[in-house]
């Protein structure tokens, strides 16, 4: 048929802006792409760029303010019932009826889908097959995990198989393991079934899974096309750089900051660097020569790209502000620790070339909840200045270990002891000497920034002086003063972010709790992020982080990877890489050694 | 049968019955629904059945004869005799103030020293009443009572001295459809409107608001199943609830309580129905304008629960309050309902009554209904 190679889905200067009170967001501005059919196509952009927006116009649930989009053939604006009956839409949030069991659910949607009762039960198996939820049919939608709840809506949404499906980030707060298998999904639908999808998401080293792509931006279109050929146009600029004997942390931060040099991250043990042309700066020449270190090409990934494209002049990035210094000088930490920390962070030794103390104890941890044991006897130890990650699949307990060390939840057995405090009995003493940062935005969003900072203050204790002191350190550090008068909810995400992590730095905390801190944010303001974090670690603060994005894992001194509530590894990234090599695999990722941990223990 | 069959598997058929099918499940498995639809109306029938009692019964009197005598010990005992009181004797009147101002009595009657004396005199005895007029209403039924009581006491000690009591004008009175007076015959029935406001209103808005906030109406708004379609399947599901609230208030009201149905069942039955529809029309138009739940439950409340409760006649008559308020509540659903209610219980079928207010039912479930209908688009904005 001729129409097969037509495109699946045409906006032309699709545009739609958003206003509420006087409070006017343009989430589209003339965006303008065609899909191909019978591919995977790509929507990457950090929370905010549109692409909500742009799959809810694709499916005719919001009207377009200009331009107009079609879906196979359909305008999804006028003949709304038409396109929905034939293409398939996965919102962000699945609305799967959570006192409804998965069959429940999946009959619910096979009645409204028109599907025949007597091919019911062949698609039911296969969606069955593919999903790998038969031994869950019967059990309340609403008390499956993550991963398996992102896969019923996916079934729903397939029950009848459209020839279009767009899928509004499926793989949002979804563990590696479940990931794996979504996107094992995705691509059997395209190859098998012959099915277009179009699929939006804020990882971006999922571009790479898809034959196209589009980098949406604040409701622009930056580029479109084969994430490889993107890649390949950073082809010679990118490096991996090993530096014996100086800490990576401290030669990140200064690799960043010199001239050329266009992004630079720690990767386990490496340092792995984006250049602004094929040659290595001169700058950049100077200081490796200095510190001895060697420097080695690699190939490009897709991630570089971006960073490249929203580094660019007018791509909207949000503006650079120096990062880390200031941190360091004006320090999380008073001075007069600051004399006794380590000189190398990375193996958190003090000095003398001893390991420094332990500020976490954790031993024979235990927690019930009814007869499930979530966290089941769980021993570590976290020293000062380290940055130490909690990985684990969804369910793995590793959010219920985290809120006992944080002192929000009781622990039912064992001994855990924070900053030199047993939260048994001084979990109050303990909570002044920790900062915390929770994964969804827990500032007052009906207050200004000042108001919010000025708050958060008081509830720590911080008066006088000491209060202006910090307050203008927080104002500075995070460069809010231009935001002072301005409502917190109103903030674009990544100044969220920044507000929420001065406010939890406020009184000086020596250890920070960081719950999945980065989910959404652009891969810009994910850096920044973690240069701060770094910055927090030289200067001796303790940090522990749970996160989904293995990418980050690596940037870790320590990992815990737990799974069913006991620890699965422990060990620093390298090591557990090492630990995944097989034949087959000289060079694991660290997402393939993680999924392979929690694959062996199941 | 075949073509019954064969309705049931066309598509739209299909779609509503799903959607009715999956409100019920959502019902039964959902202690919230559960709470507000069963626990709630029993708690009111409850409540409204034993607890409150608008009739004055076993009231504490406190009971002060100075000097004691035949006299007083006779007017003592009519007043014991009675229901209504509940006697409190004391020996003097510092202790029965006392006793009032604490609340412990709401009602003093004293009879002075020289009571017996007097009672023989031609311009009689003097009998002191003190009320506590704090509750305006329930003083004047106890002011009543022992008037009542009083004279009662008169009568039939004329009438055993032989002596017959002339009164010029006698009151006769019969009263009439609660000949009882007992004011649980009209409060359960008006439950009936107060259990069905809160299925058909407040639940409605709540489900509705649920389905926004949880997501699960954007995954329903891309299949091919149109608003109509998903508008029927509530109001489908929560009528067939909102009518079992009704049948369960009706068989406790008659059963438990022994409430007289004078009228037609049927007919009960026909116009509850239509309340129900106008209900179910104001929980959707809330839902169209909020779509969290806190603040439909709210507006529910405001809107719908309190004017029932408050202005539709079920507890305070209409016609007693003052005008403007008696405008407002002509625009309360639960009005015109309540009127037909106590009638079809108490009255009977009079359909000078039902009429009017079944038209007013009517035309208030297609104003709702239509607003619901014209202003839920299947659009997320």
């Amino acid at each position: 048929m001729s129409d097969l190679a037509l495109p699946v889905l045409v906006a032309e200067s699709l545009t739609k802006t958003f206003v509420s009170g006087t409070q006017r967001s343009e989430a589209l501005k003339a965006v303008s792409f065609a899909i191909r059919p019978g591919a995977v196509t790509g929507l990457i952009g950090p929370d905010g760029a549109g692409k909500t927006t742009l799959m809810r116009l694709a499916a005719g649930l919001l009207v377009p303010d200009a331009g107009s989009v079609q879906a196979l053939g359909l305008d999804s604006t006028r003949d709304s019932l038409a396109v929905q009956a034939a293409l398939g839409y996965m919102p962000q949030r699945f609305g799967l009826y959570e006192d409804l069991s998965a069959q429940e659910n999946l009959d619910l949607y096979a009645d409204l889908q028109g599907v025949p009762k007597a091919v019911r039960s062949e698609r039911y198996a296969e969606l069955m097959h593919m999903t790998g939820l038969a031994p869950f049919v019967d059990r309340l939608a609403g008390r499956l995990s993550g991963g398996m709840k992102q896969k019923l809506g996916l079934a729903c949404t397939l029950v009848r198989p459209p020839r279009l499906l767009l899928l509004d980030e499926p793989t949002v707060g979804v563990d590696p393991v479940s990931r794996r298998e979504l996107w094992a999904i995705v691509d059997r639908l395209v190859g098998e079934e012959g099915m277009s999808v179009l699929l939006s998401t804020a990882y971006l080293d999922e571009a790479e899974r898809c034959s196209e792509v589009i980098v949406l931006h604040q409701g622009r279109i930056l580029d479109q096309g084969p994430p490889g050929a993107m890649s390949a146009r950073m082809a010679g600029r990118t490096w991996s750089i090993t530096a014996a004997g100086r800490g990576k942390r401290d030669l990140q931060m200064r690799l960043a900051r010199t001239h050329g040099v266009v992004d630079a991250l720690v990767q386990g043990e490496r340092i792995r660097l984006v250049s602004e042309g094929t040659q290595i700066p001169d700058a950049l020449g100077t200081l490796l020569a200095g510190e001895g270190a060697t420097i080695t090409p690699v190939p490009p990934r897709f991630e570089d790209y971006v960073i490249d494209l929203l580094r660019e002049p007018g791509a909207g990035a949000q503006d650079p502000i120096p990062v880390g210094a200031a941190a360091a000088a004006n320090s999380a930490v008073d001075p007069s620790r600051l004399t006794a920390l380590p000189q190398d962070p990375d193996v958190a030794r003090d000095a003398d070339g001893h390991e420094s103390p332990a500020v976490i104890h954790v031993r024979e941890l235990v927690r019930r909840f009814g007869d499930f044991q979530a966290v089941a006897g769980v021993s570590f130890e976290v020293r000062r200045g380290e940055i130490f990650g909690l990985l684990g699949a969804n369910g793995a307990g590793k959010s219920t270990t985290f809120r006992i060390l944080c002192g929000l939840l009781p622990a039912s057995a064992g001994h855990v002891e924070v900053a030199g405090h047993d939260l048994r009995h001084a979990a109050a003493s303990a909570r002044a000497r920790i900062g915390y940062m929770a994964q969804k935005f827990s500032q007052y969003g009906n207050l200004s920034v000042g108001q919010n900072l000025v708050f958060f203050a008081k509830a720590y204790g911080l008066d006088g002086e000491k209060r202006a002191e910090r307050l203008a350190w927080a104002e500075a550090e995070f460069d809010l003063a231009r935001y002072r008068e301005q409502l917190a909810g109103e903030l674009p995400l990544g100044y969220k972010q920044r507000l929420a992590m001065a406010c939890a730095l406020m009184h000086e905390p020596e250890i920070l709790f960081l719950d999945e801190p980065t989910s959404g944010v652009d891969p810009l303001a994910r850096r920044e992020f973690w240069q701060r974090i770094n910055a927090l670690a030289v200067a001796g603060v303790t940090v522990l982080v749970t996160t989904h994005f293995m990418e980050e894992a690596e940037y870790c001194d320590r990992l815990l990877i737990m799974a069913a509530g006991r620890i699965l590894t422990m060990g620093e990234p390298a090591a557990i890489k090492a630990g995944a090599r097989s034949p087959g695999h000289p060079d694991p990722s660290m997402e393939e050694a993680f999924i392979r941990q929690v694959e062996e223990a199941a | 049968m075949k073509r019954l069959r064969d309705w049931l598997r066309r598509p739209r058929v299909m779609r509503v019955s799903a959607l009715v099918r999956k409100e019920f499940l959502q019902i039964v498995r959902d202690p919230s629904s559960i709470a507000i639809a069963f626990l709630m109306p029993l708690f009111l029938l409850l409540l409204f059945g034993y607890g409150v009692s608008l009739d004055a019964d076993h009231v504490p009197v406190a009971f002060v004869a100075e000097q004691p005598g035949a006299d007083t010990e006779d007017f003592r005992s009519s007043l014991a005799g009675s229901h209504y009181f509940a006697l409190k004797t004391l020996p003097t009147m510092p202790e029965a103030e006392q006793a009032l101002r604490r609340g412990k009595v709401n009602a003093i009657v004293r009879l002075r020293a020289n009571f017996g004396e007097e009672l023989r005199r031609s311009d009689g005895a003097p009998i002191q009443l003190i009320v506590n007029g704090v509750d305006a209403n329930t003083a004047r039924l106890n002011q009543g009572y022992v008037e009542g009581a009083w004279g009662n006491w008169l009568m039939r000690r004329a009438a055993s001295l032989g002596v017959d009591m002339k009164v010029p004008v006698q009151l006769e009175q019969r009263i009439w459809f609660n000949s009882e007076l007992k004011s649980r015959n009209f409060l359960v029935p008006g439950l009936v409107a107060i259990i069905m406001t809160l299925i058909g209103a407040l639940l409605t808005a709540l489900v509705m608001a649920r389905e926004w906030e949880r997501g699960t109406l954007e995954a329903l708004l891309v299949t091919p199943v149109s608003m109509s379609e998903i508008l029927l399947g509530k109001i489908v599901a929560y009528f067939t609830l909102g009518t079992g609230g009704m049948l369960l208030t009706v068989a406790l009201a008659v059963w438990l309580f022994e409430v007289p149905l004078r009228g037609s069942f049927w007919l009960l039955w026909t116009c509850a129905s239509l309340f129900l529809l106008a209900a179910l029309g104001m929980g959707l138009t809330i839902s169209t304008v909020s779509r969290s739940q806190f603040v439909a439950g709210q507006i529910a409340i405001i809107g719908t629960f309190l004017p029932a409760f408050l202005l539709s006649g079920f507890i305070f008559d209409i016609d007693s309050m003052p005008a403007p308020i008696q405008a407002v509540t002509h625009l309360v659903v639960a009005r015109y309902f309540v009127s037909i209610v106590q009638t079809l219980f108490l009255a009977g079928d009079v359909w000078a009554v039902v009429l009017p207010n079944a038209l007013a039912l009517v035309l208030m479930a297609v104003i709702f209904l239509g607003i619901t209908w014209r202003k839920s688009k299947k659009r997320l904005e």
